[in-house]
């Protein structure tokens, strides 16, 4: 006998949507609590998401900030002959001076230097004193921030330079600082993340459950895999959804109140927070996508692990 | 319209339902399946829409072979089956035109298709008056009629069912039996599993007997053949 292993595959109807939809709600008032439960972890772990991604995102841009406006540091050659080198380093003083969009040059020997690391390392290094080994300095503060790399990268260029340092240094320490909290932010956004896919996937467990009598008869008259399952996975999904309601609107009006009464007061200052827009828009979007992905991945290991059709 | 083909089926827990099972029901045939308690006839409907799979041998319903079916070409076996049970499975929170109409709204037919064939099953199984009723407020025969409905809206080639008269009276039972009978007489293959020896006797059709997994007998317009 000839066979036909044809598949039920019909692309999927307005009414069928539209019913898939009208289930996924029901369910969502029918599960109560746990609906309840659900919408609330998520509602917590997005607002975490929501106030961290706007902290980094302000911080880093203190940090690129910062980094523009940093003073340049070069490393003088040592030159044996003392004579010589008061003469080398009085011609690159010089030279620095009169390029333009310099606005300052410093000069600090290598015992201030010392004196310098010896502050902020301790005595230890004091040991030092009886054979310095650091390199006379000229510090450069470019008259414009912007300048700062062209410059320093010119200096480079020049006889009897050793090394020419700039931005790392100082922004250094804010790095370690924002890589830091970044690491423990995201290690609490994550475990936030699975408590909710969690809990989300033990209300469409629930739901499952109570409708075992349902998806019996659905399988029994045909109905296919795809028309059983999406109804629980557009559950997950607005569990996803409402969950990003509050993070959003707080996220919002908390962050425009706090632009407006900071945003004068740092007027003209180097310190600077990021405009309300695109900034909000951003992190909606995040809080929106993010709640839909814990939604969607949260139903779909339970209809996986439950609705074996 | 049902072959099957020296089937073996093993449950995981050791027990052999079914060990060696080869028949031959052609189209428009009413069957019954007899044979004392345990002996596998539960088993040997479930291996034809393929709630169970067959251990060994050929299963082929419909020009499907169900051995080789995969599972999401399941749903395409199901469309061409009805399937009746003893406790009639129907939703309590779904009166009966939506119990009915269920069947074809998650097959996707369209809403003036249902409308039209679930008041024509309702006719035909005399329930036209009680459409907006609930389950919880029908007799059992009610309820197992809504059931037959549901199994034949989608007008199936074959309809299977696992002792439908097993929870009604005497007097309820041939009230489904004719409703089966209609339905064979419209060219719809009927296999039937059942314990009572009064219909079996009386509305005489081809009897296989199971016993330990094996059919024992099989014989058109033969008898129950068990003591009552
Ligand atoms: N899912 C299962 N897992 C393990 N063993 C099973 C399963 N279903 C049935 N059996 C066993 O297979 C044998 C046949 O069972 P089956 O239900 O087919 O009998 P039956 O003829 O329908 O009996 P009854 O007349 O009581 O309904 C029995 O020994 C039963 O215990
Ligand atoms: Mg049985």
């Amino acid at each position: 006998m000839s066979v036909m292993y044809t598949e039920v595959t019909t692309a999927m109807k307005g009414r069928t949507i539209r019913r898939h939809f009208r289930e996924s709600i029901k369910s969502l008032g029918r599960n109560g609590w746990m609906t309840f439960a659900s919408i609330s972890a998520v509602t917590v772990t997005l607002l975490l998401v929501g106030v961290f991604t706007i902290i980094m995102m302000n911080l880093n841009k203190v940090a690129d900030d910062i980094e523009k406006d940093v003073e340049i540091k070069v490393l003088i050659d040592i030159i044996a002959d003392p004579a010589e080198a008061k003469a080398a380093e009085a011609t690159l003083m010089e030279e620095i001076k009169n390029m333009p969009g310099v606005a300052e040059v410093v000069y600090s020997s290598k015992e201030q230097e010392l004196d310098l690391l010896v502050d902020s390392y301790g005595e230890d290094l004091s040991l030092f004193e009886q054979s310095n080994p650091l390199n006379n300095v000229l510090y450069v503060k470019a008259s414009e921030p912007q300048q700062t790399v062209d410059i320093a990268k010119k200096i480079e260029k020049f006889d009897n330079i050793s090394e020419v340092k700039y931005g790392e240094e100082k922004v250094g320490k804010l790095f370690s600082f924002l890589n830091t909290s970044r690491n423990v932010g995201l290690v609490l956004i994550l475990g936030l993340l699975f408590t909710a896919i969690f809990l989300i996937s033990n209300t469409i467990r629930i739901t499952i459950i109570a409708r075992r009598d349902e998806i019996e008869i659905m399988k029994l008259v045909g109905a296919t895999n795809s028309f059983v399952r999406i109804p629980f996975v557009i559950e997950g999904m607005w569990l996803g959804v409402l969950g990003s309601i509050v993070p959003m609107t707080v996220v919002s009006i908390v962050y425009a109140n706090i632009f407006k009464i900071i945003e004068p007061k740092l007027n003209g200052e180097l310190l600077q927070l990021l405009d309300v827009t695109p900034l909000l828009y951003q992190v909606n979007a995040l809080i929106l996508v993010m709640g839909i992905l814990i939604g969607v991945w949260g139903s779909f290991m339970s209809v996986r692990k439950f609705l074996k059709v | 319209m049902i072959q099957m083909n020296n089937v073996v089926k093993k449950y995981p827990n050791g027990v052999v339902a079914a060990n060696g099972i080869s028949v031959d029901i052609k189209k428009g045939e009413f069957v019954y399946v007899v044979g004392p308690s345990g002996a596998g006839k539960s088993t040997f409907i479930k291996l034809m829409y393929r709630e169970e799979k067959p251990t060994s041998g050929d299963v082929v319903i419909a020009g499907m072979n169900l051995s080789s079916l995969k599972n999401r070409q399941v749903p395409h076996l199901r469309r061409q089956l009805g399937v009746v049970f003893q406790d009639f499975k129907l939703l309590p929170r779904l009166n009966v035109y939506e119990n009915i109409a269920f069947a074809l709204e998650v097959i996707e037919e369209n809403p003036k298709e249902i409308r039209k064939r679930v008041m024509e099953v309702l006719d035909l199984v005399g329930l036209k008056h009680k459409v907006r009723m609930f389950p919880n407020e029908l007799s059992g025969g009610e309820q197992q009629r809504v059931s037959i409905a549901r199994s034949i809206v989608n007008m199936p080639k074959v309809v299977i069912a696992d002792e439908p008269t097993g929870n009604l009276d005497p007097e309820t039972s041939w009230e489904i039996m004719n409703i089966f009978e209609e339905i064979n007489a419209r060219g719809t293959t009927i296999v039937m599993a059942t314990h009572n020896r009064e219909i079996v006797n009386t509305i005489r059709k081809r009897v296989i007997a199971i016993e330990g997994g094996l059919i024992v007998r099989d014989v058109y317009g033969g008898d129950y053949g068990y003591e009552g």
